[in-house]
């Protein structure tokens, strides 16, 4: 048994990498991860009022894709769920699949709400498109 | 994993191999308890902002307009009128990246009994929540005090950005002139109060890092013989950076 077991109970401490070469790897999938995000960002600013539905979207999505890889390097490395037994993880992350749930009902609710304000519960057709256009800002306010 | 153990516990009840953590005498999940409490902790924290952001995303998606992150987080520090979208929020980003490493080296200079390397990181560690808590200080500030020509009722009104004053709505020709007009009333709240809940996180995260720092220069985890406070520690830390990489998602990018 090591030193820096803490417990009588805890048989085997996880091995830990002698060097610091893993966090600073992280650090840097990190970065790049945080970079390509914000690239997309700049992406969508540039594209804005050009792009369609879709495309939209579908970079949103990306995006969102992006932060989770970054989780998943925050979780698994840096607080080191990855170096525990199987158990530990599951008991973490199976409940928290409960998100996939949480996510799709809510915003698919919110989604439903903007629909039948637009159409007056379905009793007429949704215009919104044609009289809210989006009108980019020409003049940034100029402050006092 | 430990021979000796496995073996004796083989030898006297005969259980199954995949069943001997769960006969008594060991932490079934191979982690003392502390560090389980601290990991249920935060996936009752992760519910409790899953919860916010879920419910800023169902308004969000319940109104035909949001406010456009890239026009109203678009200020840096001495950058005057520049237009500047995401560069103010990347740099918060950043320093919590780089505060997290520090953290994880806080936590391995622990593992290895180094008491001045842990002091050294933890230090580095606590400048920088203080960092990104100044930056959020100067954001918010800004939001708050920075006003913006909004049309209200026919007449040009200047609105900052508060719980109860949204000037980020549709854009329209008023005399000659592109103003704005309020936006839903909704953005104000979700974004102080989420951006809030985890400044408040970042706050309570530095106060037990410095707990951490002065606990460790007193020589207290020397004499306990390991360093499983700064791990624990670190947890909520690289909890706090996780959160704010999906608040960075939902109110910054998309």
């Amino acid at each position: 048994m090591s030193s820096n077991v803490s417990s009588p109970e805890i048989t085997h401490a996880p091995e830990h990498a002698s060097g610091t070469g893993r966090i600073w790897k992280t650090f840097w999938v990190l970065s790049l991860l945080t970079v390509i995000e914000l690239g997309l960002g700049y992406l969508l600013y540039w594209k804005h009022g050009q792009w369609g539905y879709a495309p939209v979207i579908i970079t949103k999505l990306t995006i969102a894709v992006l932060t989770l890889l970054k989780a998943y390097y925050i979780v698994s490395i840096f607080m080191h769920l990855g170096d525990e037994i199987r158990n530990m993880i599951m008991t973490i992350i199976v409940p928290l699949l409960l998100f996939v749930w949480f996510i799709a009902a809510f915003l698919w609710d919110g989604n439903a709400w903007r629909n039948l304000r637009n159409t007056d519960a379905g009793s007429r057709p949704d215009q919104t498109e044609q009289h809210q256009k989006h009108v980019p800002a020409v003049d940034k306010d100029a402050k006092k | 994993m430990g021979e000796g153990w496995g073996e004796a516990i083989m030898s006297t009840t005969a259980m199954p191999t995949n069943t001997k953590w769960w006969n008594g005498g060991r932490s079934p999940f191979n982690i003392s308890y502390g560090k389980v409490m601290m990991w249920y902790f935060l996936m009752s924290d992760a519910f409790t902002f899953g919860a916010f952001l879920i419910s800023y995303g169902t308004i969000r998606f319940s109104v035909n307009h949001w406010a456009d992150p890239n026009e109203v987080f678009n200020a840096f520090p001495f950058a005057g009128h520049a237009n500047l979208p995401l560069a103010f929020v990347s740099l918060m980003t950043f320093i919590l990246i780089f505060s997290s490493v520090t953290m994880v080296l806080a936590v391995h200079e622990g593992h290895k009994m180094n008491r001045k390397g842990v002091e050294k990181y933890m230090i580095l560690t606590i400048i920088g929540g203080i960092a990104f808590l100044a930056c959020q200080a100067w954001e918010w500030t800004h939001m708050i005090t920075g006003d913006h020509k909004v049309l209200v009722n026919g007449e040009i009104e200047r609105w900052g950005t508060t719980v109860t004053k949204n000037p980020w709505g549709p854009h329209m020709m008023h005399n000659g002139e592109m103003v704005s007009t309020p936006g839903p009333i909704a953005f104000g709240g979700y974004f102080f109060g989420i951006t809030g809940f985890h400044g408040f996180h970042v706050f309570s995260g530095v106060i037990i890092n410095v707990v951490m720092l002065i606990k460790t220069r007193l020589k207290h985890f020397d004499q306990r013989g390991h360093y499983e406070m700064i791990e624990k520690a670190g947890l909520y830390w690289h909890f706090v950076d996780l959160v704010w990489v999906f608040v960075f998602l939902c109110f910054y990018l998309v």
